[in-house]
């Protein structure tokens, strides 16, 4: 079995633990100032990549894990933390505050990359948890002709570059099958993300991180969708207090409800 | 942002550890809301049965968990009035007829029994009284008329806010009536240039919290009760918490209060200055008072600003002289954005892991581990101090190994491991709890001369089949502040655990001019042991006061004075 060269595309974006708010103008979420970190579900590639190799799960080994990244400077942030959980190096792909990529700029940029890099896996979440999109994964598989197993909460080698993926469906689970190079998106209970401990911290500093523009793939960020308007969904109104059974029955009345 | 909730499987851990453990989010239910945390799986020492969730009929009738039946040497004071239905009218014509107001338990006290229930017995579930009435005024001058009231008629008054103390402090012992102040929860006015805060005594300390970090400042006070204690309970009690190192005790940041005295005298002290040098000080007599001279009503405190960037470490560490070696490196490098430095030795995380089931932070175990918390103004300075501390503590061999939070998520979780010991312990059974305060070089001492001793009294093993009363001797606390929480974890009452622990602990703590009660006060569970902390002549001075306020001795009678 040939060894495995895994890309792990991760995604800075605002802290699960924040609330997002939606900024004055309503063209998007504000960002300046807010807590950002690691998409979850990207934690969640990175941690099972790292954890392929030291489970030895892939008969072939694993020869390498590259992780990359779009967007601001402070992208390269989360791709320290990636190679502190274990990952070997990392490519940043430098893009401007605000102009950020539609899903299919992403993927265009990725086959480049898996090209590239002479990827035979690329392990990355199912969606980022500012955009929801849920494509990007999808789209690649398209773009590179490979086999795609999305929302992966279980992922076994077998011999002759065979790959099990379980995933977790409606009313039970599915288990697909496919040969290298494929895809795969991860789900919330493939693993549990591991801390970085100091030593790594330390290492990660010192592990390669390559800088490019999208000029180097070949990509401009254009967009095909616009925004129209972001709101956030309305306030939840304030219940009643009733001071016994018959103020309720005639609240209830004067509702309609009975 | 939609699969933002969908997040919560994969962060289990984190989410359970945050929103049950301790960081309790604010609900107007508090007292239930405790309650239900408390009764999830902590039973307290004097009761051999496992509560139910919730206070049934049954439980009531079996009065052998009352304070007044455990401690017998306790006696009700003679010279209390007892309550009568005229009573409870005047206090009815006081409150008005709102049942809000007034739970009254002299007309039908069956029918009250289960609304009395949450204000006579503290969360831990070790004290319980006999109250027949709560009050709960809406306004200074109603606090003033109650008192003034209680004091012509000599009935005795106990003070409550939250209810989250740890040492009996704020439940009655025979019939008090209970002055809750959970009405009195507005917060009055704020000063966004000074940052001076002030609000009711009733406020909930994470309300006040929010409240103020939605403008951009923090209230220095943070204990892991913040969901349901009350700003009047905090400072009734001079809490210490979490952030004591970086902003100071009480003392100093409280510029004013209200409070009223038993006369029904509105003492107005309630300044909004930092400067103030008039005379007497006399607002901090009521700071760390346990309402004994007088209630609380409003309170003026000085708030600093939210610091825009934080960032948590946890280290594992060989022993507790790398643990001092690691804090004294830590005040060095990191020395004004350290924020918390706190000690967990094994045993207690063990003890986190077991009820939590969390994933550990750290690959290894190690026999100590420190939190590191820094605050500061601007992320990216204060990662590269945090990174160089980090380097130069790893490359001397301070520190063992560790792990610095990525995110928002990895810093709750590894605050949690902390500030959950204290319900994760509750979960297990019965808690000896002690909170002192000894000189830093000889704190950790005490743990090992405590369990020394227990091992030898054969009370202690962790074994499966429970042949031993005691679980685990564990210690923990907020080694800034040379603050240390010895906890004995016990499997069942036995009358031999509280014999070899008492005065083993209290002398062992005078003989090294230690505090006996560091941040938890001392209310009824350290009334007999003031002696091994404060001289005869302290506390004839401290009887002087108490004289000279509450010259009939009707607030918070029983405990400590």
């Amino acid at each position: 079995m040939s060894a495995l060269r895994i890309l792990v595309p991760i995604k800075r974006v605002i802290d699960y633990a924040v609330k997002p708010r939606v900024n004055k103008a309503q063209t998007g979420v504000e960002t300046a100032g807010v807590k950002h970190s690691m998409n979850p579900f990207d934690e969640l590639s990175v941690e099972e990549s790292v954890r392929i190799r030291e489970k030895k799960s892939a008969p072939g080994g694993v020869e390498d894990i590259c992780v990359i990244s779009a967007g601001p400077t402070k992208a390269q942030d989360i791709l320290r933390t990636a190679m502190a959980m274990g990952a070997d190096r990392a490519i940043h792909v430098e893009v401007k505050e605000g102009e950020d990529l539609e899903p299919l700029s992403v993927a265009k940029l990725l086959k480049t990359a898996v090209e590239q890099q002479k990827s035979n896996l690329v392990i990355l979440g199912k969606q980022s948890i500012d955009d929801d999109a849920n494509q990007t994964g999808q789209m690649l598989a398209g773009l590179l002709g490979w086999p795609q197993a999305t929302q992966a909460s279980k992922v076994e080698f077998g011999e002759g570059d065979t790959v099990s993926v379980t995933r977790e469906v409606d009313g039970g689970a599915e288990t697909l099958k496919a040969k290298l190079p494929m895809i795969i998106t991860t789900d919330l209970r493939l693993n549990e993300p591991r801390y970085a401990s100091l030593p790594n911290i330390m290492k990660a500093k010192k592990k390669p991180l390559e800088k490019k523009t999208l000029a180097d793939f070949g990509i401009t960020a254009e967009r095909r969708l616009k925004v129209l308007k972001v709101t956030e969904p309305p306030t939840r109104q304030g219940g009643g207090k009733v001071d016994d059974v018959d103020g309720l029955i005639s609240k209830l009345k004067e509702m309609g409800a009975i | 942002m939609a699969c933002r909730p969908q997040l919560t499987p994969v962060l289990r851990r984190l989410a359970r550890t945050t929103s049950e453990l301790s960081r309790q989010a604010p609900r107007p239910q508090v007292l239930s809301l405790t309650r239900t945390a408390a009764a999830a799986g902590s039973r307290s020492l004097g009761s051999s049965q496992p509560r139910p969730f919730q206070h049934t009929p049954a439980r009531r009738k079996d009065g052998d968990d009352f304070t007044s039946i455990k401690y017998p040497e306790l006696k009700r004071d003679g010279r209390f009035g007892r309550l009568t239905l005229d009573h409870v009218a005047h206090f009815r014509s006081l409150l008005g007829d709102s049942n809000s107001a007034l739970i009254d338990g002299v007309a039908n006290a069956e029918a009250a029994a289960d609304d009395l229930e949450p204000f006579n017995s503290d969360w831990m579930r070790k004290y319980r009284g006999h109250t027949q009435l709560v009050l709960k005024p809406a306004s200074t001058t109603e606090v003033s008329q109650i008192l003034k009231y209680c004091n012509d008629n000599m009935l005795a008054v106990v003070p409550q806010g939250g209810n989250t103390g740890l040492v009996g402090g704020s439940v009655p012992v025979f019939d008090e009536i209970v002055l809750s102040m959970s009405r009195m929860s507005q917060i009055l006015e704020f000063d966004d240039v000074s940052g001076t805060l002030v609000a009711e005594a009733g406020c909930i300390l994470e309300v006040a919290d929010q409240y103020l970090a939605a403008r951009g400042y923090i209230f220095p006070l943070d204990l892991g009760a913040k969901g349901s204690c009350h700003l009047g309970g905090n400072l009734s009690t001079n809490a210490g918490g979490l952030r004591l190192l970086r902003y100071g005790s009480l003392h100093g940041t409280v510029l004013g209060i209200e409070a009223v005295l038993p006369d029904g005298t509105v003492v107005d002290d309630l300044s909004r200055l930092r400067k103030n040098n008039t005379g007497y000080d006399l607002k901090q007599l009521f700071i760390g008072a346990e309402g004994t001279i007088g209630v609380i009503t409003k309170v003026s405190i000085q708030c600093p600003q939210r610091p825009a960037a934080q960032n948590v470490a946890f280290f594992g560490l060989e022993s507790y002289e790398h643990a001092q070696r690691a804090f004294r490196e830590a005040k060095g490098q990191l020395s004004e954005i350290l924020s918390a430095f706190e000690l967990m030795d094994e045993g207690s995380q063990a003890l986190v892991h077991r009820v939590t089931g969390s994933k550990r932070p750290l690959e290894s175990t190690h026999p100590f581990y420190c939190l590191i918390e820094t605050s500061g103004s601007n992320a990216d300075h204060d990662s590269e101090k945090l990174s160089a501390f980090l380097e130069s503590v790893m490359d001397k061999g301070i520190v063992a190994d560790g792990t610095l939070a990525q995110d928002e998520t990895q810093l709750r979780a590894l605050w949690a491991w902390r500030e959950g010991i204290t319900e994760a312990l509750g979960h297990l059974g019965g808690v000896f709890k002690y909170d002192v305060s000894i000189p830093l070089a000889q704190m950790y001492q005490l743990v090992e001369d405590t369990r020394a001793r227990v091992a030898e009294a054969g009370l202690l093993g962790d074994d499966a089949d429970g042949t031993h009363p005691v679980r685990a001797v564990v210690g923990y606390g907020h080694m800034g502040d040379s603050n240390l929480h010895l906890n004995i974890s016990t499997r069942r009452f036995d009358p031999r655990i509280e014999k070899v622990l008492e005065p083993f602990v209290y002398e062992w703590i005078a003989q090294r001019q230690g505090s006996i009660s560091a941040e938890h006060g001392l209310g009824l569970a350290k009334k007999k042991y003031i002696g091994y902390s404060r001289s005869e002549g302290m506390v004839g001075l401290m009887k002087q006061i108490k004289g000279l306020y509450d010259p009939r001795g009707i607030m918070n009678p029983y405990k400590y004075i």
